[in-house]
């Protein structure tokens, strides 16, 4: 076993994903099998080789840096059109600190 | 005036001379995608008010003695993953069932300045994730060549729309093979241009490293022509190229005798047989116009898979954390505290592949795991780099199988999410190289299932690639 129902629970926690008894089996049978899979990885010695983390970059290190100017955004009323609660041209969330 | 069959060029031609007006094409289009759709649930909304507005905007633009552009009139359909204002957006989700983006994304902005007609919006996999399309939460995608089969993923609607005809060409989005095996599954020419080509801007994230937008035709100069008109350099997307777009279409009119062709034998192993002679036969048509056919070696490949799933789904579990139910839409009825909010928004909005990645990707990134898992898959990224590099100081282009099988049955692999990755084999070494690769129809099976072919060339070497599938399709390579 590469991955114990606990340890999905523990991951679930981390990602902010609330998860179902049933989720929380098959996530562990299913996670196990990729996991087995990726293990193939540690066939490779790769000691030597520098990580990519980028498919290519030519350009010269400010060349996308763009002028620093002002540019109109959203008006308040387009950036809260999609929230599902807004008040007082907030986003409004549950309280966090107790009176 | 058939729709289903008509180019780009046929249209924009039409259209200038007056055969007929852009708006009863996006009138004729509008109304046998609403017909069809049905059939395949391949849209999952029209646009009729945008759609009709644009083609009004091309007419006015003619009748005032002004070029309405190259892709005057054409019906486009877009992959619900990229964003269009005013237009509900859903990434195939729940989470954004009702998300309704402020702005339009860079390549859809380009489609309309051409004169494009954005005629709807496509399913797909949810945040694109997927390999049959079967992931959406509003029902899978039918495959119009065969209707109890699965178009591909995770852009299955852009593929079929194209394929059906009920679209002219069709935007999609590509991280591991998105573009590529829809087409192939579909029998289009569909485009995963070099990384960065395309700017990404108003593409809904998944993977950010790995993430392309490219086209779906029927023809090759048709999604050559797409990419034409949305490629280059934006601002608003840092990893945009700064590389001048080559003009394509002449690109195409160029022969391809003398061209090397690299044949890697990794990609040729755990072949269907039918998918394999289809493919052997294509290289006997490119043989046949003068190409020079090697055999070359990507001895990494067999490491891919394992990589990319843990590339992707670390970039994916980082992307996807937006969603926590503040600004897009979906907050969970249960919610009482903030974590709360977070924990139920996300277990109702997401569907089962989504969470899984979600957990991989948490999982790998996760303390005490970085070492093992993604810095080692990115080292792994870097040795399947350099097996295209090597290939391309000996060839100009590899010729390749998109998949291991045509189509399958909807439902057929749905239950085993590590086969359904493993079939992504024969695309995802492309991106994870950032290589510009597209798929060709190639023939087709005993069953009438299409077979597509993988071109694969150097990084910004599209007017190659294009060139060697321009002359396999003039050569009647598409019919097999």
């Amino acid at each position: 076993m590469k991955i114990t129902e606990q340890e999905v629970k523990n991951v679930a926690a981390l990602a902010n994903l609330d998860l179902g008894a049933e989720e929380i089996h098959r996530m562990a049978h299913d996670l196990d099998e990729i996991l087995t899979h990726i293990d193939k990885l540690n066939e490779l010695d790769t000691s030597t080789v520098e990580p990519m983390a980028q498919v290519l970059y030519q350009a010269g290190e400010t060349a996308t840096l763009r002028e620093d100017e002002p540019r109109p955004g959203f008006d308040n009323q387009t950036a809260l059109a999609n929230a599902p609660l807004a008040g007082a041209g907030q986003f409004k969330v549950p309280k966090i600190i107790e009176r | 005036m058939d729709l289903t069959k008509r180019t780009i060029a046929s249209l924009r031609d039409g259209i200038k001379s007056l055969q007929f007006s852009a708006l009863e094409v996006c009138a004729e289009a509008l109304r046998i995608a609403g017909a069809e759709n049905p059939k395949t649930n391949a849209y999952l909304r029209l646009c009729p008010e945008r759609a009709l507005e644009a083609a009004r905007r091309v007419d006015a633009t003619l009748a005032a003695g002004l070029d309405p552009g190259p892709l005057a009139g054409v019906p486009v359909a877009i992959k619900d993953v990229i964003v269009t204002r005013g237009v509900t957006t859903t990434c195939g989700s729940r989470m954004l069932e009702h998300w309704t983006p402020p702005y339009d994304a860079t390549a859809v902005e380009r489609v309309e300045a051409a004169g494009g007609v954005v005629i709807g919006k496509t399913n797909c996999d949810e945040f694109a994730m997927g390999s049959s399309n079967e992931n959406s939460a509003f029902g899978p995608v039918r495959n119009p060549v065969a209707l109890d089969r699965v178009p591909g993923g995770s852009s299955g609607g852009s593929a079929a729309v194209v394929a059906q005809g009920t679209a002219t060409v069709s935007l999609g989005s590509d991280t591991g093979g998105s573009i590529r095996q829809p087409a192939s599954f579909c029998g289009v020419v569909g485009v995963t241009p070099t990384y960065g080509r395309v700017s990404r801007y108003g593409l809904v994230a998944f993977a950010s490293s790995l993430d392309h937008i490219g086209p779906f035709g029927r023809t090759v100069s048709d999604a050559a022509a797409l990419l034409q008109t949305i490629a280059g350099r934006d601002p608003r997307d840092a990893t945009s190229a700064f590389a001048p777009v080559p003009d394509y279409a002449e690109a195409m009119q160029q022969d391809v005798r003398g061209m090397r062709i690299g044949l890697p034998a990794e990609y040729f192993k755990e072949l269907n047989s039918e998918t394999g002679d289809r493919i052997m036969k294509g290289v006997e048509t490119l043989k046949s116009q003068g190409c020079e056919v090697v055999d070359v070696a990507m001895p990494h490949t067999e490491y891919a898979i394992a990589a990319y799933y843990i590339i992707c789904t670390a970039e994916a579990s980082a992307n996807l954390a937006r969603y926590d139910g503040v600004r897009y839409t979906m907050r969970s009825k249960r919610t009482e505290t903030l974590a709360e909010m977070y924990q139920f928004t996300r277990g109702e909005g997401f569907g089962a592949e989504v969470k899984r990645r979600i957990m991989l990707g948490t999982y790998v990134l996760s303390s005490g795991y970085y070492d093992a898992y993604y810095l080692k898959a990115q080292k792994v990224r870097a040795l399947i780099a350099s097996d295209f590099a090597r290939a391309f100081e000996k060839v100009d282009a590899l010729v390749t199988p998109v998949s291991p099988f045509p189509a399958f049955k909807l439902g057929e692999k749905i239950d085993d999410p590590l086969a359904m990755y493993l079939s992504d084999i024969y695309t995802i070494t492309g991106s994870l190289a950032g290589v510009p690769c597209m798929s060709v129809p190639c023939g087709k099976t005993p069953d009438g299932l299409p077979v597509g072919m993988q071109i694969l060339a150097r990084h910004f070497d599209e007017p190659g690639m294009f060139r060697l599938a321009a002359a396999f399709e003039q050569a009647g390579g598409f019919a097999g």
